[in-house]
This record gives C-alpha cells, structure tokens and sequence, in this order.
C-alpha cells in the first residue's frame, strides 16, 4: 500500500513550481514487473490498458463475424455458413460489440485512463474493486467466446433475448448458460466500473478542480457511470432470472408448462410468467445502453474539437446540463422497442424519445460552434471527429423517424432498423471511439501513430461506413427483413446487399491500417513529447506516458483548462482581463512562449 | 458536495416525476417499479451528500449537532482553493495485490460450475473465499506505508 501524498505545488500563480525530492520517491512505482504486474496491479493506467486491448480484440473478432454475415448476404442463397450458425453469428457480433467493445472501450479503457489524470487524482478511488471489474470482464468475455465450443453452439437468439424464444425449450444447450454467465460477469464488472466512476469523480478532485471546472470527457463519464448504476443492475438481475427459469423451474418469463406447478384449477395465464416481463426488464437496461455507449464518446469529441480548432469548448454549461437531459430522457423511452408488441403505451415514449433530439441538437450546435471561425487543424483526430458528427447526424435523424410510432410500425424488424442501429454505434464507438484512441495515445505511450495512415484509416472507414449502412435503409424500406441468412431473389434486394458487403470490406481494410499504425509506432518510434496537440485539460500536464500516481507536480487549476492556462499565460491574462485585448486580436487562442505545439514530435527514439 | 448533492436529487426528483406520471398514464407496474427504483437511486445518496455539505458548513438544516464541528467547504469544491491546500495524505492506495485477480478467477469458475457441474463451482467458491480472507486481511494490514 503506498499513502499518496498531494503534489507538493504552491499554485500561487501560474508557473509557480515547487519540486519535493520526497514527494517524488512516493510517486515512483513499486511493485512486481513482468506478467505479475499485469496480473497484480491496481493503477488505473495498467487496468485501462489492459481493457482496452481486451476491448479492442473483441471489436475484431466481432468484425471478423460481419464479413463473415456479409459474404453471406452476398448471394440470396450464400452457402458460406447454415442459418443456425448465421444465427449465432449475429447473436455473437452483437453481444460482443454491445457488452463487450464498445462499453469497456469507453468506462473502462479510456475513463479508466483519463478520468483520474483528467481530474488530478493519483489513482480512481477504489483499485482492487478497479482490478476486480477488470478480471470479471476478461472471464465474461472467455466465457462468452466458450459458447462456440461447447455441444450444440452458441447462443442464437440475438443480443435481446426476446423469450420464450431465449427459454430452455426453444434454446437448448449450454451455448445459451453460457452467454447469459457471460453477462452477469460483465454486468457486475460494469457496476463496479460505475461505482468507482463516480466515487472518483466525487472524491479525488485535485484542489481549485470544481465540479464547473471538470473537462467535459469527465463530465460525461460521470454521467455515464450514474446511467450505468441504473441500468446495469436490472439486466444483471433480468438475465439471473432467465438463467433461473432455464435451469430451477421458476416461470418469471417462461409459460411453458407452468400449469403443472400450480393446482389444475388456477388458469395458467394469470398464474404463470410474463414474456413481455423480459422486453421491458431488458429494455430498462438497453436504452440507457445505448446512451452508456455514446456519453463517453461524446465526451471524446468534446475534447478534441476544441483542442484542434484552438478554442475553448463552446457552450460549456450547456453541453454539461444537455449531457444530463440525455440521461435522464433516455432511462424513460425504454418501450420504444416494444411499439409492435401492443403493450406500451404510444404517447408517453414517443414523446419522450422525440424529445432526446432537443438536448442532441444543442450538442451538434455546440460543437459546431467549437470549431466555428476556430484555427482548424484537420490532425487524425480531428477527421474521425468530424466523421463521427456526420455519421451520428444521420443516425440520430433516423431515430426521430423510428420514435413516431407509425414509421416504427412499417418498419420494425427490418434493415432499416439495422442501418440506424449502426449508425449511431458505428458513429460513436467506432468514429469518436478512434478519434479519441489516436488522440490519447501519446499520452499513454509517449509516441505519436503515424498521420498518413491515420488519414487512410479514416478515408476507408469513412467512405465503407456510408457504403455499408445507407443501402441498408433502402433493402429495408423494401421490406428486407433482418436477421436472415437467405432472402429472395427477384425483389431487388441483392444489389443493396452487395453494396453493403463492398463497404463492410473497405471498413475492414481500414483497421487493418490501424493494425499497421500500431505496429509501425512500436518499432520505429516517434516521441510525443507530454503535450504534442497543445491541448487544454490536465492530463496533459504530466509526462507522457504519465508516472505511477500520475503527477509530480500540478499547475493552479483556475478553469476549465488550466494546461492551456499554463502553456499560455498572456492568454489567461486576457480572460481575465488583466491586460488590454491588443488591436486585431479575436480571441484568446494565441499559442504561448512555453509550448511550441509540436511537443518534440520529431525527436527519434532509439530502438 | 452540494452540486454532487443537487445533481444526484435532481435525479430522484426527475424519476419521481415521470414514474408518477406514467403510473397514471398507464397503471403499468413493472415500469413503474423500476422508474420508482431509479428515483430512489438518486435521492438516497443525493439527500446523504447534501446532509454533508450543510453539516460541514455548520449548518441546522439536515444537521441537529453542534456547529463547532465546522469543517468548511472542501478544497475540490473552492475555485479559489490553491494546490498547496491540498498538500497531505489522500489515501490509501495498494501498489498492488492478487486477491482481485483470484477473486475474478473464482468468480468465474463458480459461474461456470452452475453451467457445466458443482465439481467446478466448488475451487470457484474456494477461491472467492480465500480472497475475500486475503482482500480484507491486507487492507488491514496495508495501514500506511
């Protein structure tokens, strides 16, 4: 146990910097190296790491099972896999996008990460509960892959669950016990990433770093991890009580001989579970999921844009209290999943979720307004950024459509429902997810990803995206259904399909750069320097990567930015109006004397 | 304190609100109970940081003790509040441990023993208990080092 002292700073002013040769000594790591350091530690940066590499190969594998979907779909009668294995494939790509990527990319990867360096915080408030979420989302996600290897295949019965299709009778085999184990590990995994989001938001802020003053990544991932204390619990609980009428006879969901558990003479009906029960158990969890997978990356593009159009953040409060509004709408539209089954009640949840458009249309406006008469620079980042407001516009206008019953009527279970899906997904893990990766990443390994082949990344991820989702709402408009192996010939479906599978491709191609990005940075590395975007928040004020207990020393936190504060003093001084606003001057963006913006990005590290 | 406290009753209050509403739009109870359920979520440890923001101020309301308890309002939450006042022990933090590690472990393995058969639920719960005994026994041991 290390007792982590404050950063011994006297923040009189900017720039004022006291080192303790002490305090330094409390900072420096000890402990096991090696594999035991993995299997050990508790930094948040190590458990960030490590869920970010587990999250990234569940996004390949599960892309790797689209391409597979893709060449199916290819020919109205593919032959590559048979409609049972093509079930499970779906069922799989999009447990392990939804529960197993794009989630724990987010909370637990990056705000595991950022959130405490972002704040100040030598470390988030509860490690070993840290570590802990970390190895029950690693064994979630073997148990989860289990399911391809036990008798009779894996679960099959989409990432919903829909019962009765998902009760023992109509889904036998261990392949489904084991997607729903897989759950309830990830689902506690999540809660404890969300009680520790918010204790360390709550507790571990560095002096001056008011809750007004916290960067908007930090604001979001508060939020988030509220959202995350709502929904997590109930799908935890739903999926114990599947697991239960699967396995102990309980009847919670299932109707299914339930008539000879009770006396003859009780109508089994009344007496017996809810199928419905589920849908609504499930969708109390899945749309605020839905939002617990874009907060985070819309915190990701709240920080970039400012940082590459030289400005600070437009509409700060605003962009915090429409976060807030978000969550809160989002945990009451849940049956708008459930418009066809006769169930819900219409007006309520269609007003509700046409109203989540209000609080997402002052978040495009801010962030237009960010990068608006700003000094762009068009870096990686930047460009996935920008992707990701296009691609989330579209899916986000589509999803006012679905909200109006009538559209959801006609459409419902088709492709047009798969394209908005993945737009709004795609538009959040995928474009800000990787705008937020090539960002961070020199903080967390002290060297830049190479800009060409970001570039490229983007161009091919951006140009497949379009390509693979738009003919979608086509096929689907044309009645397509989804979840289908084969479809008709005749109808015109093909050509859409074909489309699709050509996109899905150029997208792969796209992550394949990554891969070679990645690598190429690992040998023939390019320093960063601790501050290679001239960014804004706290986390880069310290070294890149950044020390055990992340900081030796810390700048006096006056705003919402104090980096920028420090790297450009004269700036700060015409905030706050202590020095005349020179003639011709617009803003306050000037760079300063102690930050040259490139960080040392050329200098070459030996190998 | 008193914005956590603000924003996490605001919550409550919210859900309070429309969990009335839809009741009596619909007389549905599973979503009502889980809009009740998040209500509750919000004001509970909303209302608990709010006794601790007016009881640090010294304050009657929420708080019958005596005010020479005082302690102010924390340096996180005073934009005026310079580092140095934050110079001192945060915490407690492990360097390390494996007990997370042989707690998931054993976590996962009783997982699979209700799938698979008890013969590998049993090491699971082995597990789980040996390190919820070496969590707690390092937590206190741990102390300030």
């Amino acid at each position: 146990m290390t007792d982590v002292i404050d950063p011994p700073i006297i923040g009189g002013g900017a720039g004022t910097l006291v080192h303790d040769d002490h305090a330094a000594d409390a900072h420096a790591e000890h402990g096991p190296s090696g594999v035991l350091k993995w299997l050990t530690s508790t930094d948040h940066k190590v458990i960030g790491m490590s869920y970010m590499i587990t999250s990234l190969v569940m996004f390949y594998l599960a892309g790797i099972m689209a391409l597979i979907m893709r060449v199916q779909l290819w020919d109205p009668h593919g032959a590559i896999v048979s409609p049972q294995q093509f079930n499970e494939l779906f069922t799989m790509h999009g447990s392990l996008m939804l529960y197993l990527f794009a989630g724990p990319f987010a909370f637990g990867g990056l705000a595991n990460y950022i959130v405490p360096l972002q704040i100040g915080a030598p470390d988030m408030a509860f490690p070993r509960l840290n570590a802990l979420s970390y190895w029950l989302y690693l064994t979630g996600s073997i148990t989860m892959l289990l399911g391809f290897f036990v008798a009779g295949g894996a679960a099959a019965f989409g990432w919903v669950a829909y019962a009765p299709l998902s009760a023992a009778v109509n889904s036998p085999g261990a392949g489904p016990d084991v997607w729903l184990m897989a759950l309830a590990l990830t689902g506690f995994s999540a809660i404890f990433t969300g009680v520790n989001l918010c204790g360390t938001i709550f507790y571990l802020r560095a002096p001056g770093m008011t809750m007004f003053r916290m960067p908007i990544f930090t604001w979001n991932m508060l939020v988030t991890g509220i959202l995350i204390l709502i929904a997590f619990p109930v799908l935890t609980s739903a999926v114990i009580m599947l697991f239960c009428d699967r396995h102990f006879g309980t009847h919670i969901y299932d109707v299914i001989g339930c008539h000879t558990l009770i006396h003859p003479n009780v109508p089994a009906p009344q007496a017996c579970g809810s199928p419905v029960l589920w849908q609504n158990l499930f969708w109390f969890f899945g749309h605020p999921e839905v939002y617990i997978l874009a907060l985070p990356y819309f915190g990701i593009v709240t920080e970039i844009f400012p940082v590459f159009s030289g400005k600070p953040v437009f509409g700060y409060k605003g962009m915090v209290f429409a976060t807030m509004a978000i969550a809160a709408l989002s945990t009451g539209v849940w049956a708008h999943h459930m418009f066809t089954t006769g169930t819900v009640l219409l007006p309520f949840f269609s007003l509700l979720s046409l109203a989540i458009a209000v609080p997402t249309g002052i978040k495009f406006f801010n962030w237009i307004g960010t990068m608006w008469r700003g000094q762009l620079r068009f870096t990686t980042p930047m460009v996935f950024s920008i992707g990701f407001l296009f691609a989330f516009l579209m899916g986000g206008v589509t999803g006012v459509m679905l909200a109006a019953p009538p559209i959801d009527f006609f459409v419902h279970d088709t492709y047009f429902v798969v394209a908005h899906f993945h737009q709004v997904l795609f538009g959040t893990a995928v474009f800000a997810g990787f705008a937020g990766l090539y960002y961070w990443y020199p903080k967390m390994f002290g060297r830049m990803l190479n800009e060409k082949l970001g570039h490229l990344h983007f161009w091919f991820t951006f140009v497949g995206f379009w390509l693979t989702f738009m003919p979608q709402y086509g096929v689907g408009l044309k009645g397509m259904p989804r979840r289908v192996a084969y479809y008709p010939s005749g109808l015109g479906w093909q050509i859409y399909n074909q489309l699709s599978t050509i996109g899905a491709f150029l997208i792969a191609f796209g992550f394949l750069l990554l891969l070679i990005n990645l690598v190429r940075s690992w040998r023939n590395p390019v320093l960063a320097g601790d501050n290679p975007w001239d960014a804004q928040t706290l986390e880069w004020f310290t070294s890149s990567p950044p020390p055990h207990h992340n900081y030796t020393h810390l700048p006096p936190i006056r705003s919402e930015r104090p980096t920028w504060d420090y790297n450009h003093p004269d700036a700060l001084a015409l905030r706050h109006g202590k020095v005349p606003v020179p003639a011709g001057s617009r803003s306050t963006n000037g760079s300063g004397p102690h930050n040259n913006g490139d960080g040392g990005a050329k200098e070459k590290v030996p190998v | 304190m008193k914005i956590e406290g603000i924003f996490l009753i605001g919550v409550g209050i919210f859900f309070g609100l429309v969990g009335t509403a839809y009741w009596f739009l619909s007389y549905e109870q599973g979503g009502t109970m889980m809009l009740v359920g998040t209500c509750l979520l919000g004001l509970l440890p909303g209302s608990y940081y709010f006794y601790w923001y007016r009881r640090m101020q010294g304050s009657k309301f929420f708080y019958w003790g005596t005010l020479e308890n005082k302690r102010g309002i924390r340096h996180e939450d005073r934009p005026d509040a310079t580092i140095a006042e934050g110079a001192g022990t945060i915490n407690s933090f492990p360097g390390s441990s494996i007990w997370p590690f042989v707690m998931g472990m054993g976590a996962f393995l009783l997982l699979l023993g209700l799938v698979f058969g008890v013969w590998i639920a049993i090491p699971g719960v082995s597990l789980m208990l040996t390190a919820l005994i070496g969590v707690t026994a390092e937590s206190r041991r741990g102390g300030h080092i």
